[in-house]
């Protein structure tokens, strides 16, 4: 089933003219109501009215994560305060939080767009979803929560956590659809698994999985395991949440709902656009928002678009699935990691810096970190015990700023590859 | 002069003791003394040599990450209960010991101890006030 046959299954051609419309909309509302935007543009010497066609879309400044950082919390709503009915934020360890926010309209907009993408996965009104995202400044849950509510569907607003209280209700209520990231899918299945629970009595038939890179393998593991149809869903709190795009029942690239969020790949080296087809990084132009436009913001994502028709009939353009960022962030047991957030902890707790190396890997379904840390003189002691307590104390205070646990590792010096450049900091075995 | 003993760390792998030794033995270094500390990932090969700048540069220049430690050695009687003397002497006042380790003369009857202590001033006192034989480094290295 298809939830929008008018605007999902739009020809191209009229959809182009659509999208050229609401984009001339939104750019002029972004230039006109935020500040930061007509300043980006007045830099550059542009106007609303030098949008032409699409394609001068790319004469435009981008946005990137840290222009809206800069503007914490409110400084790009589009709206005054009092239209704005909710707000979500991304949490912060990595610098000033984002906050993000939505009008009413907005609202529908998001509860449009994820309906859509539970339809992708074959959801209607009579399915049972079981939310396990996070609930809360977070916009998984509720953006869900919200797409199946309108979608008709019986909602379980379970949030995250309490495993085996989530398989009980999976079993008890028959659930037909769930919602969470795929490694928290693997931990259900495994909890499932441990409680003698035979997952193939269940009513489960499909999940829509996201919030992380998750690989082909997984996949089948989790279809596997679960004995549920595995769908990829996409999306990032910038732009609207979890319903920027979505597979559907081909499972061969994310229709993205590009008459809301116009997608672009470009160069990330040097910020060019590049033809259907190339692999780039992903960036999202919001159209039709009016709380948080955002204009070319940059994703940071690594994929390719598909203009090629889907068996399914919707004519929305796919992108291929993530398979890695341009910056070296990344996600581990849903953690925003960066390396040079590992480089700090080590500076603060011995006052140097000593080589390492983090290393990913998967432990069964869940993700495991190992940091290796060269024991140079200066960190040396003779006494086992002040070895081990260093050991101790950088793995704390990983725990502390990162909020995840990480096994710490002593390790001879010069064991670490060197680099003449960026040194490879990071061995990620788990794709 | 106390008594330097070497520390060397080494992972926990196969091979990485022998490594250390092998290449004192090639610059002709001669081990007086060796323990092994071990944890589950790492350890610390600690060892009293003849001749210490030289072993830690050696060991330096292949890539090991090697310290020297002030120890103090003392000189016992090898017959039973001396050890257990010279434990409650620094009992007695209370003097933590980090860690020791020992081995026999066999011309002189004589056993030596290799102390690490927390605060080595403060066990040097003790054990000279009850008369214990305290090596220097340079006697220690003479053995």
């Amino acid at each position: 089933m298809i939830w929008n046959e008018e605007m999902e299954c739009m020809p191209v051609q009229e959809r182009r003219a659509l999208q050229f419309y609401r984009l001339r909309s939104a750019i002029r509302r972004a230039y006109e109501r935020i500040p930061a935007y007509k300043k980006k543009f007045d830099a550059q010497g542009l106007e609303p009215d030098d949008i032409r066609q699409l394609e001068d879309l790319a004469k435009l400044p981008f946005t990137t994560k840290d222009d809206l950082r800069e503007n914490y919390p409110f400084g790009m709503f589009a709206v005054p305060m009092e239209k704005i009915v909710r707000v979500h934020s991304s949490s912060g360890t990595t610098g000033k939080p984002v906050v993000v926010g939505y009008t009413r309209e907005d609202i529908d907009l998001w509860s449009e767009t994820m309906a859509r993408t539970l339809c992708c996965a074959g959801g209607t009104q009579n399915d049972i979803i079981q939310i396990a995202y996070g609930y809360g400044l977070f916009t998984g849950g509720l953006g869900v929560h919200y797409g199946a509510e309108k979608l008709g569907a019986t909602v379980v607003p379970i949030s995250g956590g309490n495993t085996q209280r989530q398989v009980m209700i999976m079993q008890d209520f028959g659930v037909t659809l769930l919602a969470c990231t795929p490694s928290y899918a693997l931990f259900i299945a495994e909890t499932a698994e441990e409680m003698g629970v035979d997952l193939k009595t269940l009513k489960l038939r499909a999940g829509v999985f996201g919030a992380e890179p998750w690989s082909g393998e997984m996949r089948v593991e989790i279809e596997k395991r679960l004995y549920c149809k595995a769908i990829d869903i996409y999306g990032l709190s910038e732009i609207i949440g979890p319903g920027v795009s979505s597979e559907c029942e081909e499972q061969n690239g994310l229709h993205v709902f590009d008459d809301h969020f116009y997608p672009e790949i470009i160069d990330p080296a040097t910020g060019n656009p590049l033809p259907p087809g190339e692999k780039g990084e992903l960036v999202f132009t919001c159209m039709t928002k009016a709380a948080f436009p955002v204009i070319r913001f940059r994703t940071r994502d690594i994929s390719r678009l598909i203009p090629d028709p889907c068996p399914c009939g919707r004519t929305h353009i796919r992108m291929e699935r993530v398979t890695g960022r341009t910056d070296d962030m990344l996600i581990i047991r849903g953690v925003n990691v960066f390396p040079s957030q590992i480089e700090t902890v080590l500076f603060q707790t011995q006052g140097v810096e000593p080589h390492y190396l983090i290393i990913v890997d998967k432990r069964g379904v869940m993700d495991e970190l190992t940091i290796q840390v060269e024991v140079e003189e200066k960190i040396f002691s003779d006494e086992i015990r002040r070895l081990e307590e260093l050991q101790q104390r950088i793995a704390k205070e990983i725990e502390a700023t990162l909020g995840l646990s990480a096994k710490v590792q002593l390790v001879e010096p010069k064991t670490i590859e060197r680099s003449m450049g960026k040194a490879k900091r990071v061995i990620d075995r788990r794709l | 002069m106390k008594p330097r003993q070497i520390s060397v760390f080494v992972e926990n792998r196969t091979g990485r003791v022998a490594e250390v030794t092998r290449i004192l033995g090639e610059g002709g270094i001669n081990i007086r003394a060796a323990s092994l500390a071990d944890t589950h990932d790492f350890g610390i090969v600690r060892l009293i040599v003849d001749r210490v700048d030289e072993a830690l540069t050696l060991l330096r220049s292949k890539q090991f990450t090697a310290l020297d430690t002030e120890v103090v050695a003392v000189e016992i009687a090898d017959e039973p209960g001396s050890l257990a003397k010279v434990l409650a002497i620094l009992d007695q006042d209370n003097v933590n010991v980090e860690y020791l380790y020992g081995f026999t003369e066999r011309g002189a009857q004589k056993a030596i101890l290799i102390f690490r202590f927390e605060n080595t001033n403060q066990a040097v006192e003790a054990l000279e006030r009850n008369r214990i034989q305290i090596l220097s480094g340079e006697e220690l290295g003479r053995l």
